[in-house]
């Protein structure tokens, strides 16, 4: 199944990546030749067969129900959380206005 | 006095266990070897200082008479997708540049905790995504491997590119790399050099920058079997802040090193052997299947049918995990924010994605938002879930009449830069015998073979059952004691 100019640029959008007229240029026969080879797969039968949830099976642990229970991924690391943004502003993350 | 770069893991650690040298002598070694090696652009940044920090650790408990740690005045590179805390880290990619993390990734820490320096931070395909490190934005790592008569740029692997030429230039003893469908496994073929990417979960993700998260796995490059057993041993352990990661001992994989291979069945995938697959390659994998033979192993004949579909699953797989993990590259908590005169929110993240990511991260983020969408998740990305679970079960069915098996790493040698730059398929079709064990989470490695006729290095793949690193690391062991692969490129730089 080809994907057409359209589809790839709605995908783009929705995966929130600017692309002009030359990168979709670029990027339709790219899309479609990966495409094609990938549903390849339509001919494996998989009627019975359940998809992998996990590689290595086990269960989903629990933290303990503390405050902090591990100090590197609790709370109380704002400036830490904070250092590397290209804009912060009063202890918080300042984006471009928002209205709607 | 010996020169000092030309050792590796073990004697590096146990000539200063010994006091044969000291630990910053060994760190100013390397230090000077990687700055004369800067034609190679194996890294992104260099970090002498750290390596000498940790030295002089390694050098003041020793002095004190204190126990010393499994790898104690060893400096290494450090792949530039660990997050290391107060270092740069950037994947790669430009919409990182100038990050500089708050925290340690789990491995790292581990590593620092068992004496080891970091001499810098290795180059890398973006975001790991490549096979040949020519999709990093910092530019191409260069192999220190020439063919013969060629004086033309060659292709160190990916994604692991700079580890793979770091160590085989001997500029660092070894490397941290990852894994994702071959990323330690192809550089280490391509540059004659070992690797081990160990069972999905042995290794913390906690703090490598996320690519397909049931897929990524760390381990060791290095220059011996034994070396990656010793690092492997410093990586590996449960890590309760990595949900995935395996609560299980770590066994003392290099201290129970056996290269004795008698009573032990090697399996040998027919399915691997693909029409067109070059002649060196086979003969490399016939001398492995003698060696091991001889080591005492028995061979047997076995059967994956499923391998033709391993790489249309995982390149469907791994984009649709990566388009996930890479939605928090926004502009807002970190790295690049592109904010065009008058533009809102949308436009922001719109704008900084489109200046922040390289072109094949770009291809891989749509072809999985494509696979995820509405209406066509069944389709692509539940069928290919599906095929994962038999591709599995190849291998289960597979170890029930053998322990280990051999196959080759990679279709062909180290290729020339730019030879599969502008073809994405050709260049995926390079992982074709390492995405397999990656999607099943199995342990696995390359181990160098022998030289093919351009004078290239080949590497030849173990693929053990779930846990057992340790059947992987001794037939490794028994191939390189019969391969006696001690080729290194001749220095250019």
């Amino acid at each position: 199944m080809s994907v057409t100019r359209e589809q790839v640029a709605k995908i783009a959008a929705l995966a929130r990546i600017r692309m002009d007229e030359g990168d979709l240029d670029q990027m339709v026969p790219e899309f479609n030749a990966i495409i094609g080879f990938v549903e390849q797969l339509d001919e494996v039968d998989t009627a019975s067969v359940e998809p992998m949830m996990a590689v290595i099976p086990q269960a989903l642990r629990l933290r303990d129900d503390v405050i902090n229970a591990d100090p590197l991924t609790g709370g109380g690391r704002r400036d830490d959380v904070l250092a590397n943004a290209p804009a912060a502003e009063h202890g918080f993350f300042a984006v471009p206005k928002v209205i709607e | 006095m010996t020169d000092l770069t030309q050792l590796g893991i073990k004697p590096l650690r146990d000539g200063v266990a010994a006091g044969t040298f000291t630990a910053r002598e060994v760190a100013t070694a390397f230090n000077t070897a990687v700055a004369d090696a800067a034609a190679l652009n194996a890294f992104i940044t260099v970090t002498p200082d750290h390596a000498l920090a940790a030295a002089d650790k390694v050098d003041a408990a020793r002095a004190a008479g204190e126990p010393l740690g499994l790898m104690a005045g060893v400096p290494i590179g450090m792949k530039d997708l660990f997050c290391t805390n107060g270092v740069q880290t950037t994947a790669a990619s430009h919409i990182l540049e100038g990050f500089v993390p708050q925290y340690e990734s789990t491995v790292s820490a581990k590593l620092w905790a068992a004496g080891a320096g970091m001499l810098g931070k290795l180059n890398l395909d973006q975001f790991a995504m490549g096979s040949s490190n020519e999709t990093s934005a910092f530019g191409n790592v260069i192999s220190p491997w020439r063919a013969k008569g060629s004086n033309a740029a060659l292709a160190p692997g990916g994604s692991s590119g700079g580890s793979s030429a770091a160590v085989a230039a001997r500029i660092v003893p070894a490397a941290t790399g990852t894994d994702t469908g071959g990323s330690i496994r192809q550089p280490a073929a391509f540059t004659g050099i070992a690797g081990i990417k160990p069972t999905y979960g042995r290794c913390s993700r906690w703090g490598i920058v996320a690519f397909a998260s049931s897929l990524d796995q760390a381990g060791p490059m290095a220059r011996s079997v034994e070396d990656c057993a010793i690092m492997l041993g410093a990586m590996a352990g449960f890590d309760p802040k990595d949900s995935t990661s395996l609560d299980a001992p770590v066994p003392d994989w290099a201290g129970a090193l056996n290269a004795d291979m008698r009573g032990k069945r090697v399996g040998i995938p027919r399915e691997y052997r693909m029409d067109g697959t070059d002649a060196d390659i086979l003969a490399s994998w016939d001398d492995g299947i003698a060696w091991l033979k001889d080591a005492g192993a028995q061979v047997v004949d076995i059967s994956l049918p499923h391998t033709k579909y391993a790489l249309p699953a995982y390149y469907i797989i791994a984009p649709a995990e990566a388009s996930s993990n890479l939605a928090r590259y926004d502009g807002v908590r970190y790295g690049l924010r592109d904010l065009p005169e008058g533009a809102g929110l949308q436009d922001m993240y719109a704008a900084t994605r489109a200046a922040g990511f390289g072109d094949e991260v770009k291809r891989r983020i749509l072809i999985g938002t494509y696979v995820l969408s509405s209406g066509f998740y069944d389709a692509y990305y539940t069928q290919a879930m599906k095929v994962r679970t038999l591709i599995q079960r190849d291998f289960l069915t597979a170890f029930e009449s053998c322990d280990v098996i051999l196959a080759p790493t990679t279709p062909t040698a180290a290729f020339a830069l730019g030879d599969k730059l502008d073809d994405p398929l050709a260049m995926y079709l390079n992982d074709v015998f390492s995405v397999p064990a990656s999607l099943a989470g199995l342990p696995a490695m390359s181990v160098p073979a022998r030289l093919n006729n351009a004078g290239l290095p080949l590497g030849l793949q173990l693929i053990g059952k779930p846990m057992d690193e340790q059947s992987v690391l001794d037939a490794g062991l028994a191939l390189e004691q019969r391969a006696r692969f001690d080729a290194a490129g001749q220095k250019w730089w």
